[in-house]
């Protein structure tokens, strides 16, 4: 069960706003999961050796299989104008296109150093789409750390795909954010149950299944990281279903509820729909809550999942939240979330890394989600910790993926648990 | 510009940074973009690290480079040395704050911060991670190191160890020892461990031992021309090479020789009789160079196997390793593109490969055991328990090391005559690898095709299609298959390259027993 409503929510609080180092991902890390969802796209990032260093070091276990992800790597005879950047790329891409016949379409991905030699990769995916149409359709944008922070990335991509979007006059609903397969078809199921049959998924598995959009589309945004995509998207008339996130049994009834009543699902058939998997659901979060309940939880920008997950933490398995960072906070798209937000943690907006760990010492919260550069340091300091980026790897959304969620917090306290009898050699190994 | 998928070497920044993190006391202000960060996590996660990389970045935005971005980097390191209070300062640029020169060093130096200040110029869009580590730990050397009076007693300098290096940690210890056996010290080991004070009294050193030239050549060669201390060329791993290097010590130091081999025992597990298996197995080494060189030295002399292929990837090291390639009458691949590494490999079809982790994934791909040793190396590369690769014990590592992936002497000629049991059959892979166990599908002996789906290596359905004008009749495939999965792309390809030297033109049995005779030894 979920907390009653909080008389004042997190909507009015003032946000803490610091400048200093930032301790995130850029944007590329997103195509670790993208290539994954795409099976048809090659993302090919045109920078250094380092986004190539990046996006190996962020896979961590690697796809050792030829990934659909690469690296042009500009070398000093692109930089100084020896070479036409232009042309190089153009045979790169043919030579990748050409020994990959599978691939139907390419992201040119912009990254620091191409941003700020100011490579036009829009007029380099014009070029190629022109060239390699119809098999293959071209398309770039942005991941560059300059200009985006981690999930960013995805909606970068995203956004840089609704343009070519086929016109419908259609009412259509339709679904954004990658999701895990698994969890994207429970999703369908769950709108099937409601009768809500003409969904469309963006992006597709494949590229044949690109969804059209138009005027009478209506949207849902399954991750809380889409601004830009919003925005494109309204831009070609479709109209966004504001709602909290599916994250916990709550959230993903409020983001079914907000979709049924665009729809005029009647109320019974909404329960009839989603009564059975979210007893479930909730069932399976308390029996994980036991672990989480009465504990402290302070977040460290990452994802933008933060604002959703503390309200899914705090009302639903009664932990207490001291900071709730954020890399970026979109007050149109958190505006459901930051209402259900009981009153009470500091809400940060961007970085200084040092002060904020100035602040989580203090603050000695029972669980730390940070990234991985953070995670081990703050653990040999006595906070347990739970690594954000796995929130972005796992499927958690809707209710049967509920549990999974909140285990995800459970394990270190757990782990933590177990382990204490060896704690005093812990602190003497050091 | 050139597409790259994975990379063995990462940016040169990132070796800086190898040689800050393995340091204490000093600090890293890195000019850098967001994003650049991630550089933290090889440490804190591949390395277990329990403290943060001393590395602070100046993480600028787009929206800052049309602004100041230059006050930000001076607002950095002003916060760093508040904070961090280092004994020295290194600066420098990621390849983003390259492009933008804001001039680091010249900055950090107006500053007047009351500490040395060192700048690294690392060329970003030229060199790589090696050079990183070689060039930060040259210019430390050059700005803090002083000429001084020896020490007492004949002490070493250990150099070259840094963060994230293939068992840099137990290395040091293990050759601390050979050195204690010979009555020498050691004065500073450096960088790991090293604070700049540490640095600053190199110069007492006798001589340096160069553990790993790819990181502290230049600064071993410096300090040979600055203060008159020699170093060593030989790098211990490996039974030969340790005693190599106990020589060159000795002819440096004028000590007498001194080996106390009673904690060595590799000489005895490859001489006992159940290493016979081991004789000729064709391995493929690939590596940074150093520990490509002493491993191909291991393989043929101390283990008995065939070198089939070997190289390196970083190209510092090209010309002793083609030298050596020579030496035992094959080809260096000299490469960074993991693609044609892999092709290598494919095409050699060696029985074991000794290499990175790279080399590792493309094993599980190709169905060849690998034993890894060298970096690139991942979070299993760092063991808890003691695991050098130099001196004795490495010695005793490395036969370990290097067995373990193999299946055993006995296990290979059982599997050879009960192939067709259906537990303890070729698909089953070796016994002692935990969670393989897979009995055998029997509809599969039904479906031959099938069975080879299931248990076969990628190699040899691309070596079938590859030029298409020796085929192989239906007997000489069913023989094929009695042949014990570990051996049969090496049977397979053997048989083809016989057949293309007779110019037979398709495959018997037949054909195939008369190329094991012919490649018998």
């Amino acid at each position: 069960m979920s907390a009653p409503l909080p008389t004042t929510g997190c909507t009015a609080t003032p946000v803490l706003k610091q400048r200093g180092q930032r301790e995130v991902f850029c944007g590329l890390t997103g195509i670790i999961w993208l290539h994954r969802k795409m099976q048809d796209a090659f993302f090919l990032v045109v920078g250094s050796r380092t986004c190539a260093h990046l996006l190996q070091s962020a896979a961590g276990v690697m796809i050792f299989a030829e990934p659909r992800f690469g690296t042009a790597i500009l070398d000093e005879k692109d930089l100084a104008g020896l070479a036409d950047a232009q042309t190089e790329l153009d045979r790169e891409v043919g030579r990748l296109l050409s020994r990959r016949p599978d691939i139907r379409q390419l992201f040119l991905v912009g990254s620091c150093p191409s941003e700020v030699i100011k490579l036009d990769l829009q007029r380099a995916a014009e070029r190629m789409t022109a060239r390699h149409a119809p098999h293959v359709r071209v398309l770039n944008y942005s991941g560059s750390g300059i200009e985006t922070t981690f999930t960013q990335g995805e909606d970068a991509c995203l956004a840089s795909m609704v343009p070519s979007l086929p016109e419908t006059a259609e009412k259509e609903l339709l679904l954004v954010g990658a999701l895990p397969d698994v969890v994207e078809d429970q999703a369908l199921a769950l709108l099937a149950a409601m009768g809500i049959t003409r969904v469309r998924c963006l992006p597709a598995r494949r590229s044949g299944d690109t969804p059209s959009v138009g005027p009478n589309t209506v949207f849902a945004l399954s991750q809380p990281f889409l601004g830009d995509t919003h925005a494109a998207l309204t831009r070609r008339g479709a109209r966004h279903i504001p709602a909290a996130f599916p994250f916990g049994a709550e959230g993903t009834t409020l983001w079914l509820q907000a979709i049924a009543d665009e729809f005029g699902v009647p109320a019974d058939v909404f329960t009839a729909a989603t009564a059975a998997p979210r007893a479930r659901a909730e069932k399976a979060v308390a029996a994980v809550a036991q672990t989480l309940s009465g504990k402290s939880v302070f977040f460290f920008p990452d994802s933008q999942l933060e604002i959703p997950l503390a309200r899914f933490l705090t009302r639903e398995c009664g932990m207490t939240a001291i900071e709730v960072g954020t890399p970026f906070l979109h007050r149109d798209l958190m505006e459901q979330e930051l209402a259900l937000l009981a009153e009470g943690p500091v809400i940060s907006e961007g970085q200084d890394v040092d002060l904020q760990l100035d602040r989580v010492r203090a603050a000695r919260p029972d669980l730390t989600v940070c990234g991985l550069g953070l995670a081990n340091p703050l653990e040999a300091e006595g906070l347990a910790t739970k690594w954000a980026i796995e929130l972005v790897f796992t499927p958690v959304h809707f209710y049967e993926q509920a549990a999974d969620l909140a285990a995800l917090f459970a394990r270190p306290l757990r782990r933590r648990a177990l382990l204490a009898p060896l704690a005093p050699q812990m602190e003497a190994a050091e | 510009m050139k597409l790259t998928l994975w990379t063995y070497e990462g940016p040169p920044h990132v070796g800086a940074m190898r040689v800050a993190t393995a340091m204490k006391g000093l600090h890293y202000v890195l000019h850098a973009p967001q994003g650049d960060t991630y550089a933290d996590l090889l440490f804190t996660m591949i390395e277990r690290r329990d403290q943060r990389p001393p590395v602070t970045y100046t993480t600028f935005q787009a929206r800052d480079l049309g602004g100041d971005t230059a006050t930000l980097f001076k607002t950095a390191c002003q916060d760093a040395v508040d904070r961090f209070q280092p004994e020295a300062l290194i600066v420098g640029a990621s390849c983003t704050a390259e492009l933008i020169q804001d001039d680091p060093a010249g900055l950090a130096e107006s500053m007047g911060l009351g500490l040395p200040v060192i700048a690294l110029d690392l060329p970003s869009y030229q060199r790589k991670e090696g050079f990183g580590t070689d060039e930060t730990f040259l210019q430390i050397v050059r700005h803090l190191a002083k000429p001084m009076a020896r020490t007492e007693q004949i002490t070493a300098n250990l150099i070259g160890p840094t963060a994230l290096g293939f068992r840099h940690r137990d290395d040091i210890v293990e050759l601390t020892r050979l050195l204690a056996d010979m009555g020498i010290g050691v004065n500073v080991v450096a960088p790991m461990g090293a604070r700049p004070s540490d640095i600053a009294r190199m110069g007492q050193a006798h001589f340096n031992v160069l553990m790993y030239p790819e990181h502290a050549e230049t600064a071993a060669r410096w300090m040979e021309t600055n203060f008159k201390q020699p170093f060593t060329k030989i790098v211990p791993i490996g039974v030969g090479a340790t005693h190599d290097f106990l020589a060159e010590v000795a002819a440096i130091t004028g000590l007498p020789f001194k080996a106390d081999t009673t904690r060595l025992r590799m000489p005895w597990w490859t001489r006992s009789v159940d290493s016979t298996y081991l004789t000729g197995k064709r391995v493929f080494i690939f590596g940074d160079g150093t520990h490509v060189a002493a491993a191909a030295r291991i393989a043929r002399e101390e283990m008995g196997f065939e070198v089939a292929g070997l190289g390196c990837y970083n190209r510092e090291m090209a010309r002793p390793i083609r030298a050596l390639a020579k030496d035992y009458g094959i080809e260096a691949l000299i490469s960074d593109d993991y693609l044609e590494v892999e092709a290598a490999i494919e095409a050699l079809q060696p029985e074991m490969i000794l290499g990175t982790q790279m080399e590792r994934h493309i094993g599980k791909r190709l169905g060849i055991p690998c034993a890894v040793i060298s970096a690139p190396v991942h979070v299993q590369d760092f063991p808890a328990r003691f695991s050098p690769q130099m001196g004795w014990e490495g010695a005793n590592v490395i036969f370990d090391t290097w067995v373990h992936p193999l299946v055993m002497g006995l296990e290979e000629h059982l599997l050879h005559m009960f192939r067709d049991d259906f537990e303890f059959h070729d698909e089953a892979g070796a016994s002692h690898h935990g969670g393989q166990h897979k009995p055998r599908d029997v509809s599969a002996e039904a479906a031959p095709a099938a069975a080879e789906l299931v248990g076969s290596m990628p190699a040899e359905a691309a070596v079938a299609t590859q030029g298409g004008q020796v085929i192989w009749l239906s007997d000489a495939e069913n023989e094929l298959k009695k042949i014990p999965f570990f051996v049969r792309g090496k049977a397979r390809r053997n048989t083809e390259k016989f057949a293309e030297i007779k110019g037979v033109t398709a495959i018997s049995a037949e054909t195939l027993y008369e190329a094991k005779a012919h490649y018998a030894r």
